[in-house]
């Protein structure tokens, strides 16, 4: 590999893009070291010998003829133990390594291993010498966090016959810890192993997606879910909640890994997580939300061109997880900032501009991103399966949807969440419009609902939406007429479906209880407020005048019944369903 | 580095802001450039794009009267860097960096490059300390924290300055004595307007510990391009080595955009929408994240940017673009400036992202957040009713609606009102925040805890008297 190695001189520079002479045979997205302080850059053109090359860092004060040389590989990450509960940027280098190097602010020029070479892990080997293994095979675990147990891979394009194996014992990521023969030859196996961002982890085959990923989120569990393995966009202008939605996606959905890259967004929101992660707590296991998570950054302040890698950085974790047989969620804030910055290259590459100016080649590279996720028989002998499910936040200009990030963005993924500006401003969060999501995922996954959680999810779901669909076609009436003027019934089902509105699709992502619903508690409060919907709009038949329906006692305990504790809800919800009935009961038999 | 004493007469083009110098050589990309023109007048560039053997120049100060004969240039051999000291407060300063007050310069402790390095995510603090404003619409609905950037979005016409010069004046941290500065940045504005803000300072003898960069309405435009970077780094030098709590204001992000729009279109860059470079939101991104606070520093940057909506309009490019970035806005609004109310900040469409953090007990108090939601909530259903009574008429509204109706009124004219000189502490603006309360039937009291409203509403008279705090 090394005789590959180019060495050219910069020819222009302009930004983040420079031009190298002397570049022939030099290959696309080859990563090069560029000037005195080898800044890292990318290739992504080549024209006869001079090469156009994205630098991955701060250009500032960089000089034409300063040295360009090649490394002849493209950018890969480091994959093994030590990679959760870190923060790295969008190239993997650990941010606290960077701060030990070059304090508060990121200077240039940092070289950091994504792993420590020196640390130790406990490595427990799981086959013996003599059995003959092949690409994802395991090997032996490693407990990398209190939840995570790390298993140590045969790399996807690798076979043979284990010649040996350490014993169980420490080791760090660099030592051998097993040699395979294969056709004669040995070939050494580490406990890290390197893969090219831009390339997608082979597997065996793709699943349908059928199992959700249950979110603790009520709108998106019960009314647009996503499955494990789905893709699904988040789009909303600023102030809408996305990056909330998006951190409480990271906190509560049951995947085993999570990984999160913040893209072109704020410092101070990756701040937020690394504080607040090590403090909360998974649900299922108790243990640090951290321990599960790995955090990548390129802020809008850091260099424009890292912001495709971190997107591509992130999905090689998620999808090296994956290969261990576990679900993983990946979170990208945002990906309109992924489409900028591609806008931004090409513009300085003077391509021709499609819409708006961005590249034609977005769709396709979207599609590229999103296509990463879904559920899967993995490579290796005994055919596991695991998941990446990835979310990705839009940011439209202007909180329009019509612009082409959104658009092509739709296209690619099944489950739509549209956040909506007017919600936001009168505080309802979170603030997914009801009435433009949708999920595609609604029958694949109803089954799943039907046998584990309650036989008549998928009816309620329904009910439910079409009682909202219903509201705000009188909605329409009401602002012309003023409500007095419906018939009563009428007037119940704008009530009931006010319920729905208020207290089930709002959920405060502030309040310890309600910031996490599960499953089971969703379809109980869901099935309660029909039957309340149904009951008042029965009771309106019978004569029952409206405000007496409003003011009822147990309405209030209905529409609190969301911070009601996650433990013992079963046994008030059941009070609070008598309570309800008998008082119905008693205003009909007063009328009548 | 070697060429630093070379005069090149190799102007070959002049285009806008835009120079072109042909044969050099070893020039280095951002680099500070020294133009004479043909009269002896010296002025300042930068490299925008640097070739082998030619260099494209931005100049500071305009192109007017250089020409590609006799005009000369010398690159300098460094990018653009500030000397900075604890001199700098109370002084003024142009769009250069050249002081402007008729004092001699400053002796800078040291210079530095005034792009700045992005902050470490990891070496972050999270900002959470509240900064009282006394504005009830900002302390208690919007609040504000040290180390947020909190835009205001004006339109022509609304007293975006008098508001900003009060948030200047009242701005405090509860409980503390810290030393306060205000670096103030004046792109494009009238010599007016800054007169405002200079006489404020002055009169409550803000100055001596204010630094002013001015680049005023008539001023050269290019020069606003680099304006706020100078104020920035002379913002981190005072919080981050000095330890001192910063407050930036930079006023008006519009006419920074222009700025930047007008080199983008000199250059022939594909434009983005409505003519803006493509690369604006990381281009205002590294002004804005430049704001916040350091694990282990003293000092903070809280920074209140304020820019003019083109006709209004929260979704032009600037306005759109800046609330991606900053965390929440403040948007001043007409109809409530028509109507006579000052400070007429809109409350709907403002948000304060890093609120929560700031709020609550031990910081604010309890119920804080509890009555911001209900506030919110009550005011935009009252809001709602407003285009429905336009319809129907207020006869036709329900008790219950009417009530919300009644409430949006006196939310305007009690809680968003207050003078310009008129600093409520948070205690009373959530005192009027519950008087208000007063107004609406208490189950319909949904987003605050059921024992906040036992313990405030002002129907249990349990009178608790003042925060313990204050």
């Amino acid at each position: 590999m090394v005789n590959n190695t180019q060495k050219g001189k910069i020819i222009r520079i302009s930004g983040p893009v420079i031009e190298a002479d002397g570049m022939r045979g030099a290959k696309m997205y080859d990563v090069v070291r560029v000037g005195e302080e080898n800044l890292i850059g990318e290739i992504i053109r080549l024209n006869q010998d001079v090469a156009t090359i994205q630098v991955y860092e701060d250009t500032n004060g960089l000089r034409p003829g300063e040295k360009v040389e090649s490394t002849g590989s493209p950018l890969s990450v480091e994959l093994g133990p030590g990679l959760l509960t870190n923060i790295y940027d969008g190239i993997q280098r650990p941010l606290p390594t960077i701060f030990d190097q070059t304090g508060d602010f990121i200077e240039r020029g940092v070289e950091a291993h994504a792993i420590d070479e020196n640390k130790k892990w406990h490595f427990i080997p799981t086959i013996q010498a003599g059995e003959i293994v092949e690409g994802g095979d395991i090997i032996g675990t490693v407990q990398e966090t209190s939840i995570i147990t790390h298993k140590i891979m045969i790399p996807p394009n690798k076979k043979g016959t284990i010649i040996s194996i350490v014993k169980e014992g420490d080791y760090t990521v660099v030592e051998d810890i097993a040699i395979l023969e294969d056709e004669n030859q040995e070939i050494s196996v580490q406990m890290r192993q390197k893969w090219p961002v831009r390339k997608a982890r082979p597997v065996k085959e793709k699943y349908d997606p059928s199992i959700p990923l249950i979110t603790g989120q009520r709108v998106i569990d019960t009314f647009f879910p996503i499955a494990k393995g789905g893709t699904a966009a988040i789009p909303g202008g600023f102030g809408t909640g996305k990056t909330v939605s998006l951190h409480q996606l990271a906190k509560w959905s049951d995947a085993q890994v999570v990984i999160y890259v913040g893209c072109g967004e704020r410092g101070n929101e990756m701040t937020d997580v690394l504080k607040e992660f090590p403090e909360l707590e998974d649900p299922s296991t108790g243990e640090p939300l951290m321990n599960r998570t790995v955090l990548i950054a390129n802020t809008s302040n850091m260099p424009v061109a890292a912001r495709d890698a971190s997107v591509y950085t992130g999905i090689t974790l998620a999808e090296y997880y994956r290969d261990m047989g576990y679900d993983v969620a990946l979170m990208a804030d945002s990906t309109s900032r992924l489409a900028e910055a591609m806008r931004e290259i090409s513009g300085r590459l003077e391509e021709m501009p499609g819409e708006e100016g961005y590249p034609a080649y977005l769709a396709s590279r979207l599609a590229e991103f999103y296509e990463r996720a879904g559920r899967v028989k993995l490579l290796g002998s005994k055919d596991n399966e695991g998941s990446v499910s990835v979310m990705g936040a839009v940011s439209p200009p202007g909180g329009d949807f019509s612009e082409p990030v959104a658009q092509n963005t739709l296209r690619i993924v099944k489950v739509f969440w549209a956040l909506d500006a007017d919600l936001a401003d009168r505080r309802h969060f979170p603030s997914i419009n009801w009435l433009k999501s949708y999920s595609l995922y609604l029958n694949e996954i109803s089954s799943w609902w039907n046998t584990n959680i309650g036989d008549s999810w998928l009816k309620l779901r329904n009910k439910a939406m079409a009682l909202l669909q219903k509201e705000s076609e009188l909605q329409e009436i009401v602002k012309l007429v003023g409500p007095d003027a419906l018939p009563p019934r009428e007037r119940a089902v704008l009530e009931g479906a006010r319920m729905i509105r208020e207290d089930f699709l709002q959920q405060s992502a502030f309040h310890e209880v309600d910031t996490y619903c599960p499953g089971i508690k969703q379809y109980e409060m869901l099935r309660i407020m029909s039957l309340y919907s149904d009951e008042i709009q029965d009771a309106a038949l019978k004569h029952v005048h409206i405000d007496d329906l409003i003011n009822m006692q147990s309405r209030e305990q209905i529409a609190r019944m969301g911070t009601v504790p996650n433990d013992d809800f079963k046994s008030r919800f059941k009070i609070i369903e008598k309570e309800m009935k008998s008082e119905i009961s008693k205003l009909i038999e007063k009328v009548n | 580095m070697s060429n630093k004493n070379i005069e090149y007469t190799t102007v070959s083009e002049v285009a806008g802001p835009l120079m072109i110098v042909e044969k050099i050589k070893d020039v280095a990309f951002n680099e500070v450039v020294k133009i004479k023109t043909v009269d002896g007048e010296e002025r300042t560039g930068q490299v925008l794009e640097a070739y082998l053997d030619k260099a494209v120049v931005q100049v500071f100060e305009g192109t007017k009267g250089l020409e590609t004969k006799l005009t000369s240039a010398r690159f300098i051999g460094e990018t653009m860097k500030l000397g900075l000291s604890k001199d700098m407060l109370g002084r003024v300063f142009d769009g250069t960096g050249n002081p402007i007050d008729n004092i001699p310069a400053i002796i800078p402790d040291e210079r530095r490059d005034i792009n700045g390095n992005p902050m470490n995510p990891y070496a972050r603090e999270y900002p959470s300390e509240f900064i009282q404003t006394g504005i009830s619409t900002i302390d208690g609905l919007n609040t504000l924290v040290r180390g947020q950037k909190l835009p205001i979005f004006s339109g022509s016409g609304l007293p975006h300055n008098q508001l900003a010069a009060q948030i200047a004046r009242q701005a405090k941290v509860l409980g503390k004595k810290e030393t306060f500065a205000v670096v103030f940045c004046a792109m494009g504005i009238t010599s007016e307007e800054a007169n405002l803000f200079i006489k404020d300072f002055e009169n409550t003898g803000a100055l001596e510990r204010t630094t002013m960069f001015l680049n005023l309405a008539d001023d050269p435009t290019i020069e606003r391009i680099i304006l706020p970077r100078m104020a920035l780094t002379c913002a981190e030098y005072l919080a981050f080595d000095i330890g001192m709590q910063v407050l930036v204001i930079l006023t008006d992000m519009t006419n920074y955009a222009e700025a930047l729009r007008e080199i983008a279109a000199a250059r022939e860059e594909v434009p983005g929408r409505r003519g803006y470079p493509g690369y604006m939101y990381t281009d205002l991104a590294m002004i804005y994240e430049r704001a916040g606070r350091i694990r282990g520093k003293k000092g903070s940057i809280t920074q209140i940017p304020m820019l003019t909506m083109p006709d209004d309009d929260i979704t032009h490019p600037i306005p759109d673009l800046t609330g991606y970035i900053t965390e929440g806005q403040i948007v001043l609004n007409r109809p409530l400036h028509k109507k006579d109310i000052y400070p007429p900040i809109a409350v709907l469409p403002c948000l304060s992202r890093l609120m929560d953090r700031g709020i609550g007990k031990d910081r604010t108090r309890e119920d804080h957040s509890g009555v911001a939601n209900q506030l919110y909530a009550a005011y935009s259903e009252g809001c709602d009713l407003r285009d429905l009574v336009a319809i129907v008429g207020e006869d036709a509204l329900s008790e219950r609606d009417s009530k919300f109706l009644k409430f949006a009124d006196l939310f305007e004219e009690k809680f968003v009102r207050q003078g310009d000189h008129e600093n409520r502490d948070i205690t009373e603006t959530l005192s009027i925040g519950w008087d208000l309360f007063s107004i609406l039937p208490k189950a319909e009291l949904k987003k605050i805890d059921e024992k906040y409203i036992e313990m405030f509403h002002p129907e249990n008279k349990k009178d608790l008297g003042k925060n313990k705090d204050e």
